[in-house]
């Protein structure tokens, strides 16, 4: 079975310099900031691949890079056996365009406050010129918006007058006008209350089943990540560290950072329960450690993981990048 | 004899076109030494309470009505001047955003220094070295070198660790944490939650810990109250409000958590949203959202009533009150 998006490689780096003169007269050199430094995955048609990991660590780099808004530095994205970047600069691009779209973290920036909410929808279905007269066009903004759980009237509000777990159903009604097979969710739910966040979800959920969605579920929630995913990658400064099936990944997380993860979430059944939270921080991206970036964090470091760095390896059914683990010893 | 008391207390906004309710009749105590998590979703008015009890209130919001009582005295009527030897020497403050927090044109060493010395009788010396102190409790490395840094040189969980010795510098005996680990990731939010909970206890200071993830509040608080369109639905031991909730609305909260330690097909979620401050409905605040509302919840306003061993603001539980001997 061949999966419909395919990324092998992926890397993206910013040009993060000191001006011209500056580099000149102080003698500083380029400095890359390698955001996602290689990074390979594929998901097949309806199924859900999480990406988790803290802020910095290169998430919503990837997630851009899907959509196109980024051109990959190295490394290529095939989607439906297309080289994706190299068609959208090509006149089918747009219709590639249309069948991968992208819900953003905050609903309070995504939705133009000063357009209906209507136009808001319609937008794309203009763009990409899928109804021709005014009717249709009204008929499918008013589809769109009942299938999210909205009134066909609220297409005449404005943003400002929706809820941010309304608004966020605004964002998934223009992400499906083009028929998407693929969405890619960067945060969708981390700016809603959990009371709101699960009615998101829950509606997530339902509309894959329905419509066969593929998506790419980006997040720094563990447990919402259980929830909506069947693969889980975990990211640490730009790489994989552990890629494996929902069950697989939270039944027995093998990364020590994956663990690490897991343990810092508090959990409601353990009321007073104290805990030893591991110590340290993400290294500064622009001057990360030598060998496994994760060295200075890790109990289990030893000499290799201070001088080079895993690979990302198959070991009994998932991926992963780590010598501890690949030499056994945990 | 509690340490805060509030009895009563209603916030307003004065508006063109009316007043809004944002805090309506709130009355709770915090003892010496606990802490007290207050939960709830966004503009249910958690920060409210707490900007009430620091005098921090944004005009045009203002007190209405009730009291705040620290050590039995009354604060609450207490300007500008008399609340700001208050502040910081008897409440601590810790904010969300450890940047905004920090003034970001002095070293964090100046602040510390200045801080202390507002409110202790200590020397230029005396005053750093305690600084240093503070610095080394809350886990910052080298503290020797770091007090002359700048905020801008520490990361997001550093600068939230100073912000905490800048909260205790005067040995406040209350402070007020409002969503102090919201903008930090999982990794670090472990580390300052642990960090607060054993400092708060070291220094004996009681935590009004105000924040909207359940977990943090299960894991650190000994009490909670639970906060919806400006009351108080529920309040209890932290163990029974979240296994045993009274009120539907708790319950509610708990099934739409998604659970790290299950797969669930579906998340329990509560329909509708927590209405706006001009359109509280009649009754029960909660009555269109709850799946066990009544006639009486349509018509009359509970007040909280004994439910279980917590106490919560449902009619459901009005019975069970009329069976215990008063």
């Amino acid at each position: 079975m061949t999966a419909l998006v395919q990324a092998n490689d992926l890397a993206m780096s910013f040009d993060v310099s000191a001006p011209w003169l500056n580099r000149v007269l102080e003698r500083k050199p380029r400095t890359l900031l390698h955001a996602v430094d290689g990074v390979s995955f594929e998901i097949e048609k309806g199924k859900t691949l999480a990406l988790v990991g803290e802020s910095g660590c290169g998430k919503s780099t990837v997630a851009r890079l899907l959509v196109g808004l980024y051109e990959p530095s190295r490394g290529n994205l095939q989607f439906d056996g297309l080289d994706a970047h190299a068609v959208f600069k090509t006149r089918q691009g747009l219709q590639l365009r249309s069948r991968i779209q992208m819900i953003f973290q905050d609903p309070y920036a995504s939705l133009n406050p000063r357009w209906l909410v209507q136009d808001i929808v319609a937008e794309p279905l203009i763009e990409h010129g899928l109804v021709h007269t005014p009717a249709t066009l009204k008929e499918r903004v008013g589809e769109l918006l009942t299938a999210v759980g909205l009134s066909v009237f609220d297409g005449a509000k404005y943003p400002h007058q929706f809820s941010g777990g309304q608004r966020q159903r605004i964002s998934i009604a223009r992400a499906l006008a083009t028929h998407p097979e693929f969405l890619v969710c960067d945060e969708p739910t981390s700016a809603l209350d959990v009371s709101v966040q699960a009615q998101v979800l829950n509606l997530m959920k339902d509309l894959q089943r329905k419509l066969g969605l593929t998506y790419l579920f980006i997040s720094h929630n563990l447990a919402v990540v259980r929830h909506v995913s069947d693969q889980v990658g975990v990211m640490y400064l730009g790489r994989l560290v552990e890629l494996a099936d929902k069950q697989a990944l939270f039944a027995n997380p093998r990364h020590p950072y994956t663990r690490m993860l897991l343990d810092a979430i508090p959990k409601m059944t353990d009321t007073g329960r104290a805990r030893t939270p591991v110590q340290g921080e993400v290294p500064n991206p622009l001057n990360p450690p030598a060998g496994c970036a994760f060295n200075p964090r890790c109990p289990h470091a030893n000499e290799r993981c201070r001088n080079e760095r895993p690979l990302l390896l198959t070991i009994s059914g998932i991926r992963i990048a780590c010598h501890a683990v690949q030499e056994g010893r945990i | 004899m509690s340490l805060l008391q509030v009895k009563n207390l209603v916030v307003e906004f004065p508006h063109r076109r009316g007043t809004l309710r944002a805090l309506d009749d709130i009355s709770f105590d915090i003892a010496p030494g606990e802490i007290l998590g207050v939960v709830g979703e966004s503009g249910a008015g958690k920060s409210i309470t707490g900007a009430a009890i620091i005098g921090l209130l944004e005009p045009p919001g203002r007190i209405a009505g009730g009291q705040i009582l620290l050590e039995g005295e009354r604060i609450d009527q207490y300007g500008f001047e008399q609340m700001r030897h208050i502040r910081g020497k008897r409440i601590g403050a810790i904010f969300q955003d450890p940047l905004t927090s920090l003034n970001p044109l002095h070293t964090i060493g100046h602040q510390l220094i200045e801080t202390i010395r507002t409110h202790l009788p200590l020397s230029e010396n005396a005053a750093r070295e305690r600084a240093i102190s503070l610095l080394k409790d809350t886990g910052i490395p080298a503290p020797e070198q770091r007090i002359d840094h700048y905020p801008h040189q520490f990361s997001g969980g550093m600068r939230q660790r100073v912000v905490i010795a800048l909260a205790l510098a005067a040995e406040p005996k209350l402070i007020v944490a409002d969503e102090p680990t919201t903008a930090l990731d999982v990794s670090i939010q472990a580390q300052i939650i642990t960090l607060l909970k054993g400092i708060c206890h070291q220094h004996q200071a009681a935590v009004m810990l105000i924040t909207h993830d359940m977990g943090v509040i299960a894991e650190t608080c000994d009490r909670v109250a639970v906060l919806y369109a400006g009351r108080i639905v529920e309040i209890g031991p932290v163990h029974e409000l979240i296994n045993r909730p009274a009120h539907p609305y708790t319950a509610g909260l708990m099934a739409a958590i998604p659970d790290i330690s299950q797969d669930r097909e579906r998340l329990n979620q509560i329909d509708g949203a927590m209405p706006r401050l001009n359109a509280i409905p009649v009754g029960c605040a909660y009555n269109p959202r709850c799946p066990q509302a009544f006639d009486k919840c349509r018509s009359q306003r509970p007040e909280l009533m004994p439910a279980g061993r917590t106490r919560a603001a449902c009619w459901l539980h009005e019975t069970e009150t009329q069976q215990v001997p008063a």
